[in-house]
């Protein structure tokens, strides 16, 4: 198995489970930690056709450009043993499936989002904990969350920011609306999208009153601040459960609660895919149906907090009665299964992930106090533009 | 061949028995022999040294050649094999391009911040080192950690030092009161930042050729510059660094080559930052926007482009080092 950051199947015990029911089949797994350098030695691999895992994995901002052009050098796995297309969420299964009908990978969970926030924070600013309550503040606009987050820094304690980043902000904004960076026929709109103009909008307008902690995503300086509790919020998807109790600790045991968050949206989520030149590709094939199928994806949601991508799922008891003690025993399965049933289909492109980045970094420019909204994204756009120009 | 088969079953001479003909077969033996041991000694050491440059064509010649050819073409990394012919577009559009540029001016500064003071102190401890004293091997090994130590795990080390909210440096320089600095962010923070850990790499390395260097100097220059009265100081200008001048010269070139690569430094130095060095691109250096290019926006033809023009960079500092170095040894 190829894979990038915590997909957590070993660690849920499902390898193990595999290896017990099959046991002339041993998995081994080779994880990089970040996607950004997984997936350039897999496309090289892939156009190379050598040095690929049986099984690998790709991550939902570039499955469609793997559809798009490496569809060819993957097995179609729509119809594998095992796999089913009723078992899945429809927009999920339409990602990874080309023009022709070929599904390429086989979703291995999405990521409904919520608000994560600190609940001895909010008590020290005299905002609710109650995560009824705290969801109220918000509801429905994003707009709010920055109302609740101007009152937070009005009252709160001193050195706290309101939310991580700005991107984050960002992240969250734009999977709650209708479109992102393509049309529908395939076309780059995000200059004049209006749901890019919008999250832009209030990302930008936290940066620049300073209701974020200016701390990148996924660095040493964002997991320091997270294990010492220097931000009051933040857009929480379902597997980002398990990275804030792996770096808060025990330290911050407690203090985390979960809040829907104002839109519900979806962020992130992989699939599993079987490269045709594998070595084993009937048995890939039959892994990943396993792997994926509704069962084991209500294993790892109650291992490891990955939202499932298979609806029949959501109906299993490991599923809709679960509670992460971490945050304060908060209903997890109901909370993020009622999250999920809201996410907008977006349309989603090729490049998606480089025009993320590069907003991401406009977002940054404001934050460091280098440019104000619109010089930032006049250099975003700019970087882009030069991203996508071949 | 003009000789045939025939020749060897030709009778002896009739004329008295003379010194008989020698047979045709073992002349040619002699002959192919002797061809052989010509052929030997003109090809075998090309055959020796053959592995040297089939590697080299192999890995060396054909990449260069291929990268060439990549770089006149609209070639995705999503599709290698898929070329649309594109002439000089790559190179031509460099010109206008604002983050090409940049790249070239961070690793211009970068070359500078990090070259100058690496070779200065390098100069400095050589000359120290070159002293007799206690445990002298134990500081020329201690010199070497640094060069043998990974880029990877220097760089992150000195990352988390220059950390914002956390660093060690922020918190030393907080003891007298300056308030932090976003040393990752800072146009020229981050430069400086980046220097220390490619100056702390190399000082080191670079100390020891100047001391080996140092000793070849003839002891008599030495005693004689003492005789006339002068002071370690002047030694150290008049006798020592002008001996060393070829030294010098070697060691720029290395540096420099070494800063127009500079890669895992400023890749590594901010984790979040990839390949794009930092939001505002400030240290984001050549080797960095290629790899950009290349592995991050897919874009396989203008990689090539800009990997050809560094090679190019790198021949111009050549020649320019070259004429040089003829210079001086004239004077």
């Amino acid at each position: 198995m190829g894979l990038f950051g915590t997909f957590g199947f070993e660690e849920a015990g499902l390898y193990d489970e595999y290896e017990k029911l099959n046991p002339d089949i041993t998995i081994k797994q080779d994880v990089i930690e970040r996607n950004e350098n997984y997936y350039p030695a897999l496309l090289n691999h892939l156009t190379s056709n050598s040095g690929l895992a049986d099984v690998q994995a790709v991550e939902v901002a570039n499955i469609a450009e793997v559809v798009d052009t490496q569809a060819d050098r993957f097995m179609d796995l729509g119809k594998a043993e095992g796999a089913s297309e009723d078992a899945f969420l429809d927009w999920k299964w339409q990602q990874a499936t080309a023009d022709d009908g070929k599904t390429i990978g086989l979703g291995t969970d999405v990521g409904p989002m919520a608000v994560c926030y600190r609940k001895d924070h909010f008590e020290a600013a005299g905002l609710p904990t109650d995560r009824e309550e705290v969801a109220k503040l918000w509801e429905g606009d994003w707009e709010k969350f920055l109302d609740a987050g101007r009152d937070f820094r009005k009252n709160g304690p001193e050195g706290v920011a309101w939310v991580d980043s700005a991107d984050a902000v960002y992240d969250g904004a734009i999977a709650s609306s209708e479109g992102k960076y393509y049309d529908e026929s395939g076309e780059v709109i995000y200059k004049d999208s209006p749901d890019v103009e919008a999250a832009w909008g209030i990302a930008s307008t936290a940066a620049e009153e300073k209701l974020t902690g200016n701390l990148e995503q996924f660095t040493k300086q964002w997991d320091q601040a997270m294990s010492n509790g220097d931000f009051a919020t933040i857009s929480c998807p379902a597997w980002m459960l398990g990275y804030i109790q792996e770096k808060g600790g025990t330290k911050a045991e407690g203090k985390w609660d979960v809040a829907q968050s104002p839109r519900p949206g979806n962020w992130g989520g992989s699939f599993l895919g079987v490269p045709e030149s594998g070595a084993h590709k009937e048995e890939a094939a039959k892994l990943v149906a396993w792997l994926t199928a509704p069962e084991q994806q209500a294993k790892l949601f109650a291992e490891r907090g990955n939202f499932p991508s298979a609806p029949p799922a959501y109906d299993m008891e490991a599923v809709r009665t679960a509670t992460n003690p971490y945050f304060g025993d908060a209903p997890i399965g109901e909370l993020f299964s009622a999250a999920a049933e809201e996410i907008p289909v977006q349309t989603i492109g090729p490049k998606d992930q480089v025009i993320d980045d590069n907003i991401g970094n406009g977002l940054q420019l404001i934050e460091q106090g280098k440019q104000d909204p619109d010089g930032a994204w006049d250099e975003a756009v700019k970087a882009v533009d030069n991203a996508l120009d071949q | 061949m003009t000789q045939t088969g025939t020749a060897v079953d030709a009778p002896p001479s009739a004329e008295g028995g003379a010194v008989p003909k020698r047979p045709a077969t073992e002349d040619r033996r002699q002959k192919w022999r002797s061809r052989r041991y010509r052929w030997d000694a003109k090809l075998s050491p090309y055959a020796f040294i053959s592995p040297f440059f089939l590697f080299f064509a192999a890995f060396g010649l054909f990449p260069l050649l291929y990268t060439a050819w990549a770089s006149l073409h609209r070639v995705e990394l999503t599709a290698p094999t898929d070329m649309e012919w594109a002439g000089l577009h790559n190179y031509t559009r460099l010109f206008e391009d604002h983050f090409f540029w940049n790249s070239l001016w961070v690793t211009f500064t970068l070359a500078v911040l990090s070259t100058v003071p690496q070779l200065l102190m390098a100069m400095g401890l050589a000359h120290l080192l070159n002293y007799k004293m206690r445990a002298a091997s134990f500081f020329r090994v201690a010199m070497l950690a640094p060069y043998a130590t990974s880029v990877a795990a220097a760089t992150l080390v000195f990352a988390m030092l220059y950390g914002r909210d956390y660093g060690l440096i922020n918190w030393f320089f907080g003891l007298f009161g300056v308030d932090e600095i976003d040393w990752k962010s800072g146009d020229w923070t981050s430069k400086i930042a980046i220097s220390t850990i490619v100056i702390w790499r190399w000082t080191g390395y670079n100390t020891l050729i100047y001391l080996a260097a140092m000793q070849a100097v003839p002891h008599d220059l030495y005693e004689s510059a003492a005789l006339d009265g002068a002071s370690r100081w002047k030694q150290f200008r008049y006798v020592t660094i002008p001996s060393l001048r070829p030294t010098i010269l070697f060691t720029v070139v290395v540096s420099t080559i070494g800063s127009v690569q500079l890669f895992g430094e400023p890749l590594l130095f901010e984790e979040g930052a990839g390949a794009s060095g930092g939001p505002d691109h400030q240290f984001q250096t050549l080797g960095l926007y290629l790899y950009e290019q290349g592995w991050r926006n897919l874009h396989l033809g203008r990689a090539a482009a800009i990997a050809w023009v560094m090679f190019l960079i790198l021949v111009v500092i050549g020649i320019v080092f070259g004429l040089i170095s003829r210079r001086l040894r004239k004077s």
